[in-house]
């Protein structure tokens, strides 16, 4: 009984894997191929959680996954200071700003909008979890037209590396960073996996990768 | 027992095989502290723009040394840490490498440059 019980969920395991690597339905990837962005200006995400940590804790985490997926990422503190310079000081402000003004101004070849919809403690009737969860659409600054969009979630309550984490699992554990201790708060590091599952190239409907990387143009 | 041991053996192999497949290990950039330090920029509990420099150029020697790329905006990022403690030399030196070790900053790192003149 217990055999074939464990040769069930190792099937199911397989399966799972499997999707991992497969594309199943593809994501219509027409515009962003002929768009071929080279640089990225991702902006401030727009904070929806109760959370008032979350804009900066996400935004400080963008640039790992989309940068090494082949892109230049402009700098999220210099962007950041940019816009208050303009009076800009809300992510809701800055979304709204005419992507040609965006272009004009760093010279980017597409922008990401990302909206975090939830970010923190989530208590259930089981136990408590830091979870983050946001969504981002990538836009093309020379038209506005919609290239990619996609969304990710994690949760502090997942075993990593263990076959829960399957495929964004693997990514993560391979990128764990240590950070200073002051710093050191559930809700950032779930962050840090959910930026990389929502902007890592080499998944499922996810971001291509980009000019800089050796798996440029084979996606 | 031991009739669960062979498929759980054979599952763990296919498994990490497959896993493998998918990972690319080897990164492009070095990273080093430097995301940890802008959250710290931001949240504004770092301990000012000096110990956050000497943080920055003590990681750039070790990406050096192992002639390794500092991530996109790690210069740029540096430049401003000097601005704000006044050495707006070292703001233009780190904007232009910048510059030019990602060309795809070129508008914008000019655009800052040509602010910082007036």
């Amino acid at each position: 009984m217990s055999s074939i019980r464990i040769k069930l969920f190792a099937s199911f395991m397989m399966s799972i894997l499997a999707t991992g690597c497969a594309n199943l339905q593809p994501y219509d990837y027409t515009a962003y191929r002929q768009s071929q962005p080279r640089s990225i200006l991702i902006l401030p995400p727009v904070n929806n959680s109760p959370d008032v940590n979350a804009t900066y804790s996400v935004f400080s985490q963008l640039a790992y996954p989309l940068a090494e997926s082949g892109y230049y990422v402009f700098p999220a503190t210099l962007v950041d200071e940019t816009f208050k310079q303009n009076g800009l000081t809300t992510p809701v402000d800055i979304h709204a700003v005419a992507p040609a003004k965006l272009q004009q101004i760093f010279g980017a070849d597409a922008a990401l909008y990302v909206v975090i919809t939830q970010y923190g403690s989530s208590y259930s009737v089981i136990k408590s979890a830091a979870v983050v969860t946001a969504s981002a659409k990538l836009i093309d600054l020379k038209n506005g037209n919609l290239l990619w969009q996609g969304a990710a979630t994690a949760s502090s309550e997942e075993s990593q590396g263990n076959s829960g984490g399957g495929l964004a699992g693997l990514l993560i554990s391979a990128i764990v960073y240590q950070i200073a201790n002051n710093l050191t708060d559930a809700s950032y590091k779930v962050a840090g996996i959910t930026s990389q599952r929502l902007l890592f190239a080499r998944q499922p409907n996810g971001i291509l990768n980009g000019p800089r990387s050796p798996n440029y143009g084979k996606d | 027992m031991s009739t669960n041991k062979p498929s759980l053996l054979i599952f763990c192999v296919l498994g990490s095989a497959l896993l493998a497949g998918c990972a690319t290990p080897k990164t492009l950039y070095q990273w080093e502290r430097y995301q940890p330090q802008v959250y710290e920029y931001f949240n504004g509990q770092g301990k000012g723009p000096d110990a956050q420099i000497l943080a920055l150029e003590e990681d750039l020697q070790k990406i050096r040394a192992k002639g390794n790329m500092p991530p996109p905006g790690y210069h740029a990022h540096l430049g401003l840490l000097y601005s704000q403690i006044g050495k707006d030399d070292r703001l233009v030196t780190e904007l232009l490498a910048e510059k030019e070790l990602y060309p795809e900053s070129a508008a914008y790192m000019d655009f800052l440059l040509k602010k910082r003149k007036k």
